[in-house]
């Protein structure tokens, strides 16, 4: 084990490398400028490719031809730029190509973004959302592995705390398992042999029926497939001091390690409060969060944004306890979502006063 | 349809008549289509595929496509596709040809794809010198929508959202996309072709075997743009419409090889 004191950016840049990553294509915003920067530099070093697009739309478009090929590739930006990708991510999950996309995002208001689909259709992406750097090397290599496993898109949420925060990290490739074979990707090999592959987002291969494509089969089969990857894939999730909680406080990504700082001294002072953090924000841990939540008199969600976890906690937590909103946007002028609400104390005011109300 | 080994009477019986497969490309996989009659997209496509057999690169090519009538070809044909959204061609054919640079990369568009929706992409990706090859089937309609008018519709030309024809002081002008495409450096090959005789299209098949060939060397990007004739979207006759287009379409968008750097240094 060798532990380098990084940066987050150049962290998750490492990560991916270690993750095998050979393609990343992005397009300079803050803060995922420097996540970009890192993987200009790394990736010839590895015999990969980084490409300086020209936009966020020529970007997520290059990552997936180069994803088509079987090459582990990636993208990202912040919500703003990821906004521009949503009609390629869609189309990406249809055509099954798997991919991982960063959003380094401004605050959190990005959440029903990278949960619900900003894009058009009927499609999920799975997604991590790692509270600090150590994690963020963990999860930037196991996005990979789902990525390939599901053979689709997995997002990474990140911040710009992660992005810029320094810290000391641990890079070493973790296995995950093996990888279901690549007979998909794209090479060319198949040409004239009667049976050339696709790769599409309207079939998963060429009919030679002489009717075309048939998008009501394709979807349907495609529905199939995430009907199974949700039932499947495990979601992380964090839980502490929730079997006597009267009060269970819920947040994710940085946030959350702010909040877990404040309930564990509050615990220190005696108080009944607990702590979960959803780290797969999709597919949602609605049953860990219900099973955390079981007993208490109400649950607290700590969120930078007006409020968008929420409604999942709601829908996990089913009226058995009152959920209440102690978020709000907290904003630095340039609306980097550097808060100063993000605030140990801030936090504990508010819990304290969510406990009041249920004593 | 069943297939029925129709002899022709001038033959004698020991010379069978010949069958549309036996004219048909080894890459065209299934011959049935579902583009309209008169469509000039289908003999487009069939240059590009006999070009690919001729130049013997079946096994390392990747069509990417976009959206347009001729995106049923990318079912069609027995070459490896990787499907497009509409405008975005030009990028994944990047990402395709930059993680596999030993790949054929090609890839085919319609006006409306390239020039309306996508007009960055290709730009770029010829500035970059990205070595593939883009193939712009030009009719200056929206031919799957039915007929609407896009970046290279023609002054003077009729399309459904421009019934009294196009007309600059409302529309704006005309895109000539090769006549750009060839200003910048990077591109190496660039030529307009057309379909609507078979003179034309012989010259344009050599376009497409030389912007193909430009790639297998190495030379950087490389473009055609190819006429093709849309009877349906333009409201002409079938029979009409090759004319139509050497009259309307070729008189502004004017066929000829515009640049070609692949035979100096």
């Amino acid at each position: 084990m060798t532990t380098r004191l990084l940066e987050g950016s150049e962290a998750i840049a490492e990560a991916m490398i270690a993750a095998g990553c050979r393609f990343f294509a992005g397009y300079p915003m803050t803060p995922f400028t420097e996540v970009l920067e890192h993987m200009a530099r790394r990736l010839p070093e590895v015999g990969g490719v980084c490409m300086n697009a020209e936009s966020e739309l020529e970007a997520v478009g290059m990552a997936w031809g180069a994803a088509a090929t079987g090459t582990p590739s990636a993208t990202g930006s912040t919500g703003q730029g990821l906004s521009l990708m949503q009609e390629s991510l869609a189309e990406i999950t249809l055509a099954r190509v798997p991919l991982v996309v960063f959003n380094m995002a401004r605050a959190q208001g990005d959440y029903f973004q990278a949960t619900r689909g900003g894009g058009h259709g009927d499609y999920r992406h799975i997604v991590l959302a790692p509270m600090d750097v150590p994690e963020a090397v963990e999860l930037t290599q196991l996005a990979f592995f789902l990525a390939a496993t599901w053979r689709n898109p997995v997002l990474v949420f990140g911040d710009y705390y992660l992005a810029h925060t320094t810290g000391s990290v641990d890079v070493s490739r973790v296995s995950y398992g093996p990888l279901p074979p690549m007979d998909w990707a794209l090479d060319g090999s198949s040409g004239g042999s009667r049976g050339a592959k696709i790769l599409s987002p309207l079939g998963t291969h060429k009919r030679r029926d002489g009717q075309g494509y048939n998008l009501a089969d394709h979807y349907r089969f495609c529905a199939e497939e995430t009907a199974r990857m949700a039932a499947e894939v495990d979601p992380l999730v964090e839980v502490a001091d929730t079997g006597d909680a009267e009060v269970v406080a819920v947040a994710f990504g940085t946030p959350g390690k702010y909040v877990r700082a404040a309930v564990r001294a509050m615990r220190a002072d005696g108080l009944k409060i607990g702590y979960v953090r959803p780290i797969t924000l999709w597919p949602f841990p609605s049953a860990a969060v219900a099973s955390a939540c079981g007993s208490a008199k109400a649950v607290a969600v700590y969120e930078n944004n007006q409020g968008q976890m929420i409604e999942d906690v709601r829908l996990a937590v089913l009226g058995r306890a009152p959920v209440r909103f102690i978020g709000g946007l907290s904003l630095d002028s340039a609306g980097f979502g550097i808060a100063p609400d993000l605030d140990v104390g801030v936090i504990r005011e508010r819990l304290e006063r969510v406990l009041e109300e249920v004593r | 349809m069943t297939e029925r080994n129709i002899v022709p009477t001038d033959r004698p019986p020991s010379e069978p008549a010949r069958l549309v497969r036996d004219f048909t490309p080894e890459l065209i996989d299934v011959g049935t289509h579902h583009l309209c009659p008169g469509c000039g997209e289908p003999v487009a496509m069939r240059a590009a595929v006999e070009a690919i057999e001729e130049l013997g690169v079946t096994q390392r090519t990747i069509g990417v496509f976009g959206i347009g009538c001729y995106t049923a070809f990318s079912n069609n044909l027995d070459v490896e596709v990787l499907q497009a959204l509409h405008g975005r061609a030009p990028s994944l054919a990047t990402g395709v040809k930059r993680a596999k640079p030993d790949a054929f990369v090609f890839t085919v568009q319609g006006d409306g794809d390239m020039v309306n929706e996508g007009l960055q992409e290709v730009i770029h990706a010829a500035a970059r010198g990205e070595n593939v090859t883009c193939l712009m089937l030009n009719n200056g309609v929206f031919g799957e929508t039915g007929g609407h008018m896009t970046a290279t519709t023609v002054i003077g030309q009729r399309t459904k959202n421009s019934l009294e024809g196009r007309n600059a002081e409302a529309h704006g002008h005309p895109i000539l996309l090769a006549n750009l495409i060839a200003q910048l450096d990077g591109s190496a090959y660039v030529a307009r072709g057309a379909v609507n005789t078979a003179h034309n299209v012989a010259l344009t098949k050599q376009m497409v075997t030389a912007a193909f060939e430009a790639q297998i060397a190495g030379r950087g990007f490389s473009f055609v743009e190819i006429l093709t004739m849309c009877p349906t979207g333009w409201f002409v006759e079938t029979a009409e419409a090759p004319e139509y287009l050497g009259e309307n379409l070729a008189a502004v968008h004017k066929a000829g090889v515009l640049k070609d750097l692949t035979r100096t240094g």
